[in-house]
């Protein structure tokens, strides 16, 4: 990669004060809401420790967002937030130039057009740079947006200074955010850009873990009817034939909804209650009473 | 110490060079690792590793390298606790030293002594990068390897151990050479939707409002730019049956996920036999046939064509006029390779998707039609590249 030259010319290329940072800096261990394990625990303080953006992977609903407000949380920072969209270019992450306002006031006299900065509108990542405080930034489906986004972030992402063209303002982080960004792995990321990211992939949690997950979200309830939907949960993201398998989210959502209609006992042979909060297709439900009819049909 | 890991892991195709080399020292400087083998594990993978689909190479990488480190120390770490619990049934076989240090203490308080002394090396090994103890004087110089490798001894013991994790091979799923998936095919399919988005944005045409403003004496007129849209047009040709039958998952695979891929501008999906005769169908059952010519007129070459079929066939089936085992009544009797030819002559960008083994590419028919369209393997790489060539601009 060719370096540019920094804005003022004469400025020092950023470095790590890694003695510093190996002493003052507060590790990340989770929340009260968010469990967290080992390897997630290195993958946020390397990246905390580094100041490279992490980026994290995973299937959706294994709380890849969550892990932003998570850390937020954690380490009493802001957190603002970048929902990516297909339409997203990186320019609009920095500022916008809102040129069709400053038009249509040109035409009146009562605001004053000459100044460009009035119609600069710092982008999310913009107002993470310009804040007063350390902050976490989370740049949230970053596949979505066009193949070049990730690269055309690099520099910025990097150095966490740019420079608004219009009025030759210089925007650079006085204290470095924490980026986060999420991926749902729909689209390849460019290695240039993956090289400079600490990665973390979330597994699907084991029976165990999420047995704690869904205790830290329905404290009171009771362990029949966790063992009941646990075990529900597991053999319908066994079946083969899923499109969408139901992820952590859906069976929070799924015992929420149970709890709260009063239902104490499933029974997955019979008519399951609220099956829409795990299957979110039509063909998945189609595939999952198919599964089942065939599966009693073999038994008896 | 972690540099032959980097090149055992470059070895197996995982892309770290510097960068991730200067990163890993330098998290280890500052202590990410917390001293331990399993901290070292998820630092190094997390930095190492940028993508779900060499977690597994990481975790064979890792073992090869590390696996006995760990085990080593163990041995060493129970060889000694063994000693001192044996040590006051063996006394006669002690040495002097040994008898007098024995005499002191009971075998707990050397045990707790141990650990003080250890916790403290630990200590020591913080200010430096070393991540593991290689070197370490014996608190009680009766062996003297006692307190070797001994850093796990005060460290604590946190789940499964890195060993194990990695043994488990948990992201062997994620490998990138295996079967592929609908979904794997619809994101590597992706690919021609990316560069066909390129700035997709409804945005200001400033210069044609300018332009406009102008003409309205100064009264402002935006002009605003329509979004950009898809612009893909796709054929997609598959062989069907005969020798094609082992692969008809695979292929049903890729079919649902080229129909589910909604970034086409258009999809056109034809079957054919062996080898591309006269005509094509738009049913596996080979009904409602269509003139190759008529689909070359209707199609203009912008469009991608792509081919999937094993291309295994008898020599005459492709090189010989009136190959086709389906009766051709009305056109000329031109030979399969001819046809392959016209098609791939007509459209820019073609390619040929191929189930079989590359290994099987060479000396039969496979040949032939490599020599006519640019062939891949059916495997997700493969379709990967297939895809990168279709974009290519031409």
């Amino acid at each position: 990669m060719v370096e540019r030259a920094s804005p003022t010319g004469t400025e020092p290329p950023f470095t790590l004060d890694l003695a510093a940072m190996a002493t003052n800096f507060v590790r990340f261990t989770g929340t009260d809401t968010y469990l967290s394990n080992e390897s997630l625990e290195a993958a946020v303080n390397c990246a905390l420790v580094l100041q490279r953006p992490l980026l994290v992977r995973g299937e959706p609903g294994t709380g890849k967002t969550l892990l932003a407000e998570a850390v937020a949380e954690a380490l009493q920072m802001p957190l603002i937030r970048w929902n990516v969209k297909s339409t997203t270019r990186a320019q609009d992450g920095l500022y916008v130039y809102d040129t069709v306002q400053r038009l249509y006031d040109s035409r009146f006299q009562d605001k004053d057009v000459s100044d460009i900065e009035n119609y600069i509108e710092l982008g999310p990542m913009g107002k993470a740079f310009d804040a007063d405080e350390r902050s976490v930034l989370l740049i949230d489906e970053i596949d979505k947006a066009d193949i070049e986004f990730p690269n055309d972030l690099l520099n910025e992402l990097d150095r966490m200074r740019f420079v608004i063209d219009e009025t030759q303002r210089e925007v650079s982080a006085k204290e470095r955010p924490f980026v986060l960004i999420t991926s749902n792995a729909e689209k390849e990321l460019p290695d240039a850009f993956l090289r400079r990211c600490v990665f973390h992939f979330i597994d699907f949690p084991t029976p165990e873990l999420m047995e704690q997950i869904v205790h830290v979200h329905h404290p009171e309830l009771e362990a029949s009817l966790l063992k009941q939907a646990m075990e529900t949960f597991y053999e319908i993201r066994s079946m083969k034939r899923l499109r969408k398998r139901p992820s952590t989210s859906e069976l929070i959502d799924w015992i929420a909804v149970l709890k709260a209609s009063g239902v104490s006992d499933i029974d997955l042979d019979n008519n399951l209650p609220f099956l829409g909060a795990l299957l979110k297709k039509e063909q998945d439900l189609v595939a999952f009473a198919d599964q089942l009819s065939g599966g009693r049909r073999w038994r008896s | 110490m972690f540099l032959p890991f980097l090149y055992e892991l470059r070895a197996r195709e995982v892309p770290v060079g510097a960068t991730e080399a200067v990163a890993l020292a330098q998290a280890l400087e500052a202590g990410l690792h917390e001293q331990s083998l399993d901290g070292f594990y998820f630092v190094a993978r997390s930095i190492l590793i940028h993508s779900e689909r060499h977690l597994d190479d990481f975790d064979q990488a890792f073992l090869k390298v590390f696996r006995g480190v760990e085990v080593e120390g163990k041995k060493l770490e129970d060889e000694l606790f063994e000693w001192l619990k044996d040590a006051r049934e063996n006394l006669p076989e002690l040495t002097d030293e040994e008898r007098a240090l024995l005499e002191e203490l009971d075998p707990e308080e050397l045990e707790r002594m141990f650990q003080e002394r250890l916790e403290e090396q630990k200590k020591k090994h913080e200010g430096g990068n070393k991540w593991i103890g290689t070197e370490g004087t014996s608190p009680f110089g009766h062996s003297g390897r006692a307190a070797r490798q001994g850093i796990r001894v005060g460290g604590k013991g946190k789940g499964r151990s890195a060993i194990k994790t990695a043994d488990a091979r948990l992201y062997a799923g994620y490998r990138q050479d295996l079967t592929l998936d609908v979904r794997q095919m619809q994101l590597a399919l992706r690919k021609l939707r990316s560069f066909t988005r390129i700035g997709a944005d409804e945005e200001l045409d400033l210069e044609e409002t300018i332009e406009a403003t102008a003409k309205n004496a100064g009264e402002l007129e935006v002009v605003v730019r329509p979004p950009r849209r898809p612009n893909t047009r796709v054929i997609l040709m598959m062989d069907v049956g005969g020798s094609m039958d082992p692969f008809a998952h695979l292929c049903s695979r890729l079919f649902s996920a080229t129909k589910k891929s909604t970034h086409f501008k258009e999809l056109r999906t034809y079957y054919f036999h062996n080898c591309v005769y006269g005509r094509v169908y738009e049913t596996e059952r080979f009904t409602d046939p269509i003139r190759v010519q008529d689909l070359l007129h209707e199609c203009g070459p912008h469009y991608k064509l792509i081919m999937v079929g094993d291309a295994l066939m008898a020599p005459y089936e492709l090189l010989s006029p009136g190959g086709s085992i389906h009766w051709e009544s009305d056109g000329e009797r031109a030979e399969g390779i001819v046809w392959l030819m016209r098609l791939q002559k007509h459209f820019r960008r073609s390619v040929w998707l191929n189930p079989e083994p590359q290994k099987y590419w060479l000396g039969n028919t496979i040949e032939n039609i490599a020599s006519v369209f640019d062939m891949y393997p059916l495997t997700l790489d493969g379709l990967g590249e297939a895809m990168t060539h279709l974009m290519k601009s031409k």
